[in-house]
């Protein structure tokens, strides 16, 4: 699912590449002379007047490479290897980065075979789990520990820490619990961002009193995503119990304390099945509630852009989904508010992001790993454009567009409960399938106690 | 100035490396034939055999053999391949639900993509056969096979686009059916037919196949034989039946083998076009979602062995074919 996110975000970058190539050029032009000339004297380097005083402490080498593998693709992954410039000339270790669309798989292969890489980036903290106990994975530095305690919050830690040892540091971020919608539509129509669920509700019916027709609907879906189908309604789901059951009763849920299919969970699906399987409410430009099954998640929100419907619940990344020329802005086609929880007070956050994990304790390896955990790591990475982070230490004026921006404030305030991905902390069985294949037959007809039953029983023992 | 790890990083480097090693193992090969020229005297079969089989052996060995017993092993053990527990995969494999609808998927598809696929393009390969335009004709339906099944999926996705009644049809399929005035069509939505209509991607592309085969058996029949039985005054139906088929019996075989053991091992097509949801699941897509997305080794290794026993049989009916028909031409 992360994976689905990564593309999306690649294309974000790829509006931005332009603007960046243009800053940049300021400042990298000496890539291939650093490494020969300056090993010893560090202070500055000669002559791309890059201040290397910020990486001392990492210490110099001369010549070594480290891998990392992610499952970060094309753009994106050319800004990833951006942003290790100025540590590769200050520090003279070259970062090789490897993105592959396989990720999960290809991780598991790798390491296996005896082939790992230095560092990878675990979209799912379920698979660093599997890596760690599977005896891969290393604990982390304590330089690394030292970072995330300074720039995260407990629960992004914990992602992180296996059996109460640390192994990952967080690395980018984004937020799910993210509402599109067209500021233009609304402010043509007089409709309200809602505060709470239930004004969601009004909103939605007094949109489908107003406009609804059998083309035009208040909502709009998709969950097509090849052989990830499915996964943009089992964030539904989460959003909903974590707003219904609070951070408690979602930490139970995802660990299996309560089963899949307890009352909490059911309620939770009803409420989100009181939008997704209403065909008065669904699928704006598309079809039926049935149409959602085979509508593609990156399509899925585009009818907002022809007045087709005017909600769609999706993650920030889906701001790449755009097409070219639209104007994502709090005044214009389209924007996104954070979904209402069920007073106006409480607004949980599901969040989502990778981790960074080492498969061995090379000084260099190490080195790498505490620059990305670090506070000046996420600042470089974030002003290169197209991602957030969830690092306290960011500063929200980098954010390279408006939604990037937004996003970075909610991570920021200390007072939302925030929750990672459940599907992604699962055991990839239910995380990865039975949840995915439940929520596409409950969209496609199936009733909820079913489903839920039917998922529960896909729990592994033990 | 060029390091090591210029050529195993960059995309260029890795392609200098690769062609170089291409030509080094080509002179050892050369050289070797060489070397095995100049042995004189009985043990020079031997030697032969060893110098030329031995390589391809090894690579067998490495690559085909010693998998294949492994998985074996694996099937028989638990998810992390730790400890053993005898049949408990292939209980599971066998009992269920998801499983077993993959079978019986998997059986719709091998019932009938060698069967029409085939079929489809011995027909076409007749009715084109000496025509003015055979050679567009069968560039036509050729073209599908050099799609990739991901490639075809997504195009055929595109055909099968289903949207609601009161919307416009994007797709070709349903913008024909609406025009005509019935209501759109759930094709990749409603089991069991969404699986007939992936089933009818693969043998888009396999009729293609079929068809150039069969079309250059058709054309190595004697042409005396098919004269002997215009003069004794045979209908069409009777030249088919007791002519064409008989004379292409060998390369009728082939093709409706190969392309059996193809779609056993389908996977691509359902993955793409559906994520093998809907009730469209598969064999393979069932062995790779098991072996690597849940990283349960165990299921996945008896998925994989079961999968390798279905197409035994068709193997060595494939190969008795072949022995046969040489019997035939040597007597």
């Amino acid at each position: 699912m992360a994976r689905t996110g990564r593309r999306g975000v690649a294309v974000a970058g790829g509006t931005l590449a332009l603007a960046l190539t243009l800053a940049a050029c300021g400042g990298a032009d000496d890539l291939g002379g650093g490494g020969g000339g300056g090993g010893n004297d560090g202070e500055t380097s000669a002559g791309g007047g890059t201040d290397c005083a910020a990486f001392e402490e990492y210490g110099t080498f001369e010549g070594e490479s480290v891998t990392l593998f992610t499952s970060i693709r094309e753009v994106e992954a050319d800004q990833m290897q951006d942003s290790f410039e100025e540590f590769t000339e200050c520090t003279g270790i070259e970062v090789v980065h490897n993105g592959s669309g396989e990720f999960e798989q290809q991780v598991v292969v790798q390491a296996e075979g005896g082939n790992a890489p230095d560092l990878a980036a675990f979209p799912q903290p379920g698979l660093l789990q599997r890596m760690v106990r599977d005896g891969y994975v290393l604990a982390a530095p304590d330089a690394v520990e030292a970072n995330v305690d300074e720039g995260w919050t407990e629960d992004w830690k914990s992602y992180g820490t296996v059996d109460g040892e640390f192994y990952a540091s967080p690395m980018l971020s984004s937020v799910k619990s993210f509402v599109w919608y067209s500021p233009t539509a609304f402010e043509e129509n007089g409709y309200e961002v809602p505060e709470t669920w239930d004004e969601l509700m009004t909103l939605t019916e007094q949109i489908a009193a107003d406009q609804g027709s059998e083309t035009v609907k208040p909502w709009c879906a998709g969950i097509e995503s090849g052989g990830a189908t499915g996964w943009p309604a089992t964030d539904w789901i989460e959003d909903l119990v974590l707003r219904t059951g609070g951070g408690d009763v979602y930490d139970q849920w995802v660990t299996h304390e309560i089963p899949f299919n307890a009352p909490e969970v059911t309620e939770a699906v009803d409420l989100a099945g009181a939008i997704l399987k209403d065909d008065n409410y669904v699928n704006g430009g598309i079809g039926d509630s049935r149409s959602i099954a085979t509508t593609s998640f990156n399509d899925g929100g585009l009818p907002i852009l022809d007045g087709e419907c005017f909600l769609h619940r999706q993650a920030s990344f889906y701001e790449a989904q755009w097409p070219e020329g639209t104007d994502v802005s709090p005044e214009g086609e389209a924007f996104a508010f954070p979904l209402p929880g069920m007073t106006a007070d409480d607004r949980p956050l599901l969040v989502a992001g990778e981790f960074v994990g080492a498969f061995n304790d090379r000084e260099a390896t190490q080195a790498v790993q505490t620059f990305m955990s670090s506070a000046e790591w996420a600042n470089t990475r974030v002003e290169i454009g197209g991602v957030t982070s969830a690092n306290l230490g960011v500063d929200p004026e980098l954010a390279t567009s408006d939604v990037l921006r937004q996003a970075i404030e909610l991570f920021q305030d200390e007072s939302a409960t925030v929750r990672f991905d459940g599907s992604d902390l699962m055991p990839s069985e239910v995380g990865a399938g039975a949840f995915w294949t439940g929520m596409v037959d409950w969209i496609n007809g199936a009733d909820t106690d079913t489903v839920l039953t039917q998922i529960d029983a896909a729990w592994p023992a033990g | 100035m060029i390091t090591v790890d210029f050529f195993l990083y960059s995309k260029f480097g890795q392609m200098i490396l690769a062609v170089v090693a291409f030509l080094v193992v080509v002179a050892v090969l050369l050289l070797l034939a060489r070397v095995a020229d100049r042995i004189a005297g009985r043990s020079r079969t031997w030697w032969m055999v060893l110098l030329f089989g031995g390589p391809a052996l090894a690579l067998l060995g490495v690559g085909l053999i010693y998998p294949a017993i492994r998985t074996t092993l694996m099937s028989f053990m638990d998810r992390s391949s730790d400890e053993w527990v005898g049949l408990a995969n292939y209980e599971w494999v066998f009992t269920n639900p998801d499983s077993l609808q993959s079978f019986i998927n998997t059986f719709f598809w091998v019932a009938l993509v060698p069967t029409v696929a085939t079929g489809v393009g011995l027909l076409y390969a007749i009715i084109i056969d000496q025509s003015r335009f055979e050679k567009v004709a069968k560039t036509l339906l050729f073209l599908p096979m050099a799609i990739s099944f991901v490639g075809a999926g997504i195009i055929w996705k595109f055909v099968y686009e289903y949207r609601g009644a009161a919307q416009e049809q994007i797709g070709l399929l349903n913008a024909i059916i609406t025009t005509l005035g019935f209501e759109p069509v759930r094709f990749l939505q409603d089991a069991p037919w969404n699986t007939f209509f992936l089933i009818a991607v693969m043998i888009w592309i396999q009729a293609g196949f079929a068809m150039v085969l069969l079309s250059a058996a058709i054309k190595a029949i004697p042409a005396d034989i098919v004269e002997a039985a215009r003069l004794d005054g045979v209908g069409a139906w009777q030249m088919f039946r007791n002519i064409t088929v008989p004379s292409i019996r060998p390369t009728l075989v082939v093709v409706v083998t190969t392309i059996t053991i193809a779609t056993l091992k389908i996977f691509d097509i359902p993955r793409t076009m559906t994520g093998a949801r809907f009730d469209t699941q598969v064999l393979a897509n069932m062995m790779y979602d098991q072996s690597f997305t849940f990283g349960n080794a165990g299921t996945g290794s008896a998925l994989a062995v079961v999968i390798f026993v279905l197409v035994i049989p068709i193997v060595v009916f494939n190969i008795r074919q072949m022995i046969k028909n040489r019997e035939v031409r040597g007597a």
